[in-house]
């Protein structure tokens, strides 16, 4: 493997590990403060993929969509907060698990009945269609560099608010102890909302940005849904560090494993087996990973204090 | 007799009885035979989660890898050209909880929501494993040469015949949990559940009985998944999906978590539901969805009603 080869998939990888963390930020922090898991989290981010596509491609200009798009996915979000998750917040994870479950049902389906099963095609973003030659026989995609670096400042801006301001130190102090946190005066509810709204624009702002670059199909946030657990688990639960580093390491080993890992099995298996164990380990990678990490620490690798 | 009266009793003798009698009243016919005993097969694995979910208060998200198992181990057999059942029914059994027993020694480490998402991740491991065989023609399936003979007879292929077996599997399964659950150890098993510190100032260790819990409902979700592969002639890895896992999850909670019967009734409801819907309407995830919700939200004791299981929550929060 050449240096220029490894460079593309730490790229790659890098540009996965950061859409993963705007999916992982929300789902993160609605489960530290809220102690509610959101499954339909997924679904937003399709849904992000999906208006921002259908905006983007009736308006002419893929930013016009984007920028459509957030508005409409934080009220989706108030609305789903609204209609169906106010009602769990009192109950165990897995009456949640299994009611945010038949929400991505009803997302899935309705989107597959509005748009169709066949993938939404996206044009490359004006102004991001061609690539950057970064070194010697290597050039990159320039709109998957937007990626890295816009996922990096939304990253940045919220380690801003959640670490420097007011607003943050109360989320904060909701995610380690939240009857404390009302206790003292503040509408955790009114916080909560803001909390759901916002990680549910995140998502669908992680969406409208993979849209270009991966297919937009019904079912694609399921996949992201998984890996975002993955995320979050491996990170420790309601930890923003957390959910950065782990998604970082987990669009690595997700796409240096499937680069690799066929050439590494090539050292003990023919050509065509290799490449199917190959893929199968590669797959199976990051879940063996997060396997690991929990049985190493059982809460993670930054668990959000929780006295 | 007052006992066998009881709700979460009646509901499941009175479900066991419809099963039995379905076939003479009317539904002998070829679609009503194919849905009955997929719901049989699925309640079986229901209930076995429900050992887990609601005996021992272990939410596993991913039921269906042992199911996947099941099935897999009598396609792999069948494509070695072994298709005795007597062979293939209790590998089966014993690679599912074989495989339960190594993932469970790891999973058991973890609790509440980190286990939910440790089984899943293991559930995950397990399909792309599966979607990657390709001798067993990988994402795509393998479909079986037939189905499997018991001891040379070909009891599973005469509808009627496999409607009872399957019955038969699966009113033993219900007992052996429903026996295992009334007994000192289902007894350790929720007294862990409720509070972990009491019992092992008891002197008991919770983790041997949660990974025996463990291994034995993996080992019952091994068998409906022989059985499952049996009844489609056709293993594919979406029989060990994570969406597979939820389903397995809800028909649990829909039934009744706070009982062990509630699992069968939930099954049967589920199956009946989705199927009934999916043949009246193309889009009919639009209206099962909801209603998924609605019951998660407004029947919390399932539908064998019971405890108000809302109760644990807090009861968690107040021993952390």
């Amino acid at each position: 493997m050449t240096a220029s080869l490894l460079m593309l998939q730490l790229l790659n990888g890098l540009q996965l590990g950061i859409l993963l963390f705007l999916v992982a930020a929300g789902l993160t922090l609605v489960f530290g403060v809220m102690d509610f898991i959101n499954l339909a989290h997924g679904a937003q981010y399709m849904l992000g993929a999906y208006l921002a596509a259908s905006i983007g491609g009736a308006l002419g200009s893929f930013w016009l969509g984007l920028l459509a798009a957030l508005p409409l996915s934080l009220a989706f979000g108030l609305a789903l907060e609204w209609l169906v998750f106010r009602h769990l917040y009192a109950r165990d994870h897995l009456a949640q698990v299994l009611a945010t479950f038949g929400v991505i049902l009803v997302i899935d389906e309705g989107v597959r009945q509005l748009w169709g099963s066949a993938p939404l095609n996206v044009p490359q973003p004006e102004g991001f269609s061609g690539g950057i030659t970064l070194m010697a026989g290597l050039t990159y995609p320039s709109f998957r560099l937007a990626i890295i670096v816009a996922g990096l400042a939304v990253a940045a801006l919220m380690w801003l608010v959640v670490e420097r301001s007011r607003l943050g130190m109360l989320i904060r102090a909701g995610a380690s102890n939240a009857p404390m946190v009302r206790a003292l005066g503040v509408d955790t509810g009114r916080l909560f909302l803001g909390v759901i709204g916002v990680g549910a624009m995140l998502a669908g702002f992680a969406g409208a940005m993979a849209g270009p670059v991966f297919a937009v199909v019904p079912g694609m946030g399921d996949q992201v849904l998984i890996l975002a657990f993955v995320v979050i688990v491996i990170g420790g639960i309601g930890s923003i560090r957390g959910a950065f580093i782990a998604a970082l390491a987990v669009g690595l080993v997700e796409s240096l494993g499937r680069a690799m890992m066929p050439e590494l099995m090539r050292l003990f298996l023919d050509a065509a087996p290799a490449r199917q164990a190959g893929a199968a380990v590669a797959s199976m990678l990051v879940y063996a990973v997060m396997a690991a990490v929990l049985a190493w620490r059982p809460a993670g690798l930054f668990p959000a204090a929780r006295a | 007799m007052t006992r066998l009266l009881r709700p979460s009793l009646l509901l499941p003798l009175l479900a066991l009885a419809a099963l039995a009698a379905a076939p003479f009243l009317g539904f002998g016919d070829r679609f009503a035979l194919t849905l009955l005993s997929r719901a049989m097969i699925l309640g079986m694995a229901a209930v076995s989660l429900s050992l887990l979910v609601g005996g021992a208060g272990l939410a596993s998200l991913g039921h269906a890898a042992m199911m996947g198992i099941g099935a897999y181990v009598v396609a792999a057999l069948d494509l070695a050209g072994i298709t005795e059942g007597a062979i293939a029914f209790p590998a089966a059994i014993l690679a599912a909880a074989a495989f339960a027993g190594i993932t469970g020694l790891v999973a058991l480490r973890t609790s509440g929501v980190y286990f939910i998402m440790i089984t899943l991740a293991f559930g995950q491991m397990l399909f792309f494993t599966l979607s990657a065989l390709s001798a067993l023609g990988g994402d795509d399936g393998y479909t079986l040469y037939g189905r499997n003979t018991f001891l040379g007879a070909d009891i599973l292929t005469p509808r009627l015949s496999f409607h009872f077996i399957c019955l038969g599997l699966l009113a033993a399964s219900w007992g052996l949990c429903a026996m295992l659950s009334r007994s000192r150890f289902g007894r350790v098993l929720r007294a862990a559940r409720e509070t972990p510190l009491r019992v092992e100032a008891l002197g008991f260790s919770p983790f041997p009985y949660r990974l025996l819990a463990y291994v034995i409902a993996g080992g019952i979700a091994g068998l409906a998944g022989a059985l499952l592969a049996n009844a489609m002639e056709f293993v594919s890895p979406a029989v060990a999906s994570w969406p597979r896992s939820a389903e397995l999850l809800f028909m649990v909670v829909l039934g009744g978590v706070a009982q062990l019967p509630g699992a069968l009734v939930g099954a049967l409801a589920f199956v009946l539901l989705e199927e009934g819907l999916a043949h009246v309407m193309s889009a009919w995830k639009l209206v099962f969805g909801p209603l998924l919700v609605l019951a998660v939200i407004f029947l919390p004791g399932g539908l064998t009603g019971g405890l108000p299981w809302r109760r644990r929550k807090q009861e968690r929060r107040a021993d952390a």
